[in-house]
């Protein structure tokens, strides 16, 4: 059987849901064998290319997260999005309360930076934008909540997405703090 | 023509980065820039949240070692409350930090950079990563695993979770450890300090093949900083500051970590949204200082236990007066500081009061501020918060582990690429040698502006008009 290929990416999270991904201990020695990662943070492919299965952990918080929702939603047959962050706006959707200017003028200037720092701006750093969850930039096929989800709900969505099923997560799985 | 090159976004390491080599009209390397091009906000969206939720909020910063911020959100709310621990508690804390060293340093060798180190630097993209790890050494993968597992099942037995537990709280824990679980750490531990011992010599089975690259990659001349006991052993849950020059003669000894402000100072630079930390009294940027792994070990005297003490003393003749330069003794001292938390662990839970329900202390004081700082798996961390009489939050200045190497990635991204690009040649392999130079501090960029970073690389020259001559993709 051809190895299924995914895809992932985090965009404004804290990798905390693709730590739990490698929760499933040595899970992850059987999964090898059903699964190719092409380009994911933890390898070192840097371009997405055509995949069955696109993951995306974290919110939208600056545009080139959303340039990023976009080129994984391009290349991914199924689009199943991890954690808080990618589902609701998570933690950091409470910068929203906030303007960007707020946000960033504290940041620089806090008691132990440098006195009459100015806020970057360069050309190589992306501006902020309201912080979104994923659905409102790409369309999302599945759904995995949780801060982070849990080892075992992530292994169960990627099971049932490899028997060919978008999974419905068992209560259990659904349980939090 | 001059060039630029872009490699994005960085992999496999945590959060969101890019690097851009500017080459000079010969093809050689002119200047090179690390950007983190995330910024998040915590500081400003923790204000008006009551302090005891910082030690649920701050853990969102990283999913690596959400462990750090939870117990240094604590310690700055013990410092509010003017709290000193239970003795069960505090020893609880350190045992939940210490299997958090373990998990990351796991973490962060087996799944993320020992690729470079097992293939080599320049070897194929496909099987450079954990997966083909798994394949070429499966044992050596197993132990990996099986280590993270170890650190992060003791965390999950502690505080409900892997991944951003809720055990610690202002004035103390929330939960006792309970007998069953204190027996299943011990049942397993004496094997568990067996793999670390395993990776250890590992890589000085590396170095053994490979002195010179060890020795020379990415080396150059910095100061250290870090936390010491009173004995000044390495001390990674609260001790005092040190901070020695690069050639091991101490430049700040036993600075009380509510005193940072006296010694750090933060220079913004107009390319990254990461700050740049640097020794007040030196300047910016004569004033970098290293911490992690290797400025632990850099200022430190010894360690707290045997086996990681024998290491110790073996990897400190390395270096002249005890201090090692090249970034690749990152791996070396990280491996030796899994081996002291895991010997730690076994002296934490085989203490007598460890399992005692004496874990919390209530409190009818609130100071105005308090400052909690604890060495995390990628070093100093400070959080320091100001209330109002509710208890409400009225600021927080956070400094991570990874924003205090910031001028010390730019500096080894810059030895990197001046060593290895010569008249214009770059490869994909020559690019994954400035990422391995990045890697070896482990950055957690998502931390490191409490914000993330991600890390894919890309390669485009560009013509000097600015049309696009080439593209390379690692």
């Amino acid at each position: 059987m051809a190895k299924v290929k995914v895809i992932s990416a985090w965009l404004d999270a804290c990798a905390g849901c693709h730590m739990s991904f490698l929760d499933i201990d040595e899970a992850i020695i059987g999964l090898a064998d059903k699964i190719e990662l092409l380009a994911t943070p933890i390898t070192d492919f840097k371009e997405f290319t055509p995949a069955d299965v696109g993951i995306i952990e974290g919110a939208i918080s600056n545009e080139h997260d959303e340039e990023v929702a976009k080129q994984i939603r391009a290349n991914c047959k199924i689009l199943m999005v991890w954690g808080d962050c990618a589902v609701f706006g998570g933690i950091v959707s409470m910068r929203n309360l906030f303007s960007n200017e707020e946000v960033l003028d504290r940041y620089y200037s806090t008691e132990s930076t440098t006195i009459n720092s100015k806020i970057p701006c360069s050309e190589e750093l992306p501006p902020l934008v309201k912080v979104k969850p994923i659905n409102q930039v790409v369309k999302v096929d599945c759904y995995v909540p949780g801060c982070p989800p849990s080892a075992k709900a992530i292994l169960y969505a990627l099971s049932e997405l490899l028997e060919g099923r978008i999974p419905v997560l068992p209560s259990e799985t659904m349980r939090y703090d | 023509m001059t060039r630029k090159i872009v490699i994005e976004p960085v992999t496999r390491i945590e959060g969101h980065g890019k690097v851009t080599i500017h080459l000079n009209e010969q093809g050689n390397v002119d200047k090179t820039y690390l950007h983190v091009t995330q910024v998040r906000g915590f500081e400003k969206f923790c204000e008006g949240r009551l302090f005891w939720e910082m030690p649920v909020i701050t853990p969102r910063i990283c999913g690596i070692c959400p462990v750090s911020h939870h117990l240094a959100a604590a310690k700055a709310g013990d410092a509010i409350l003017g709290v000193k621990l239970t003795p069960t508690a505090d020893k609880l804390r350190r045992l939940l930090h210490m299997a958090q060293m373990v998990q990351s340093h796991a973490l962060h060798f087996f799944h993320l950079a020992s690729p470079d180190l097992i293939f080599g630097m320049e070897a194929d993209p496909a099987k450079r990563n954990v997966i083909g790890v798994i394949a070429a050494m499966p044992d050596a993968a197993v132990k990996g695993v099986k280590l993270r597992a170890f650190g992060q099942k003791i965390i999950e037995a502690m505080g409900h979770k892997r991944v951003h537990p809720n055990a610690a709280v202002p004035g103390g824990m929330n939960r006792a450890l309970h007998s069953d679980k204190r027996d299943e750490i011990l049942s397993q531990i004496d094997d568990i300090i067996a793999d670390c011992q395993f990776a250890v010599d590992l890589f000085k089975d590396y170095c053994d093949k490979n002195g010179e690259v060890a020795e020379s990659f990415a080396d150059f001349k910095s100061a250290y900083l870090g936390l010491v006991d009173d004995n000044g052993n390495a001390e990674y849950y609260d001790g005092k500051l040190r901070l020695k020059d690069q050639d091991g003669m101490t430049l700040e000894d036993d600075v009380a970590p509510e005193d940072y402000l006296s010694i750090i100072e933060e220079k913004v630079e107009d390319w990254s949204y990461l700050k740049f930390p640097y020794y007040k009294k030196m300047g910016y940027p004569a004033g970098m200082y290293r911490v992690g792994p290797l400025g632990r070990l850099n200022v430190a005297d010894g360690c707290t236990t045997p086996l990681a003490d024998k290491e110790f003393k073996e990897f400190k003749k390395l270096g002249k007066n005890g201090i090692l330069q090249g970034s690749l003794y990152y791996h070396y001292a990280r491996l030796i500081e899994m081996l002291n938390c895991a010997e730690e662990i076994k002296a934490l839970t085989g203490d007598k009061d460890i399992c005692s329900t004496d874990i919390w202390l209530n409190s009818d004081c609130l100071n105005e501020e308090g400052v909690g700082v604890i060495e995390a798996p990628r070093g100093t961390l400070f959080h320091h918060y100001w209330v109002d009489k509710t208890g409400k939050m009225l600021k927080a200045n956070l400094i991570v582990a990874t924003g205090h190497n910031n001028l010390a990635m730019n500096r080894a991204v810059n030895e990197v690429a001046h060593a290895f690009i010569k008249d214009g040649k770059v490869t994909e392999g020559i690019l994954n040698r400035v990422e391995v130079a990045i890697r070896c501090y482990d950055p957690c960029l998502s931390c490191s502006s409490h914000a993330l970073g991600h890390m894919p690389l890309e390669l485009t020259i560009h013509e000097a008009d600015g049309s696009i001559r080439q593209v390379l993709r690692s």
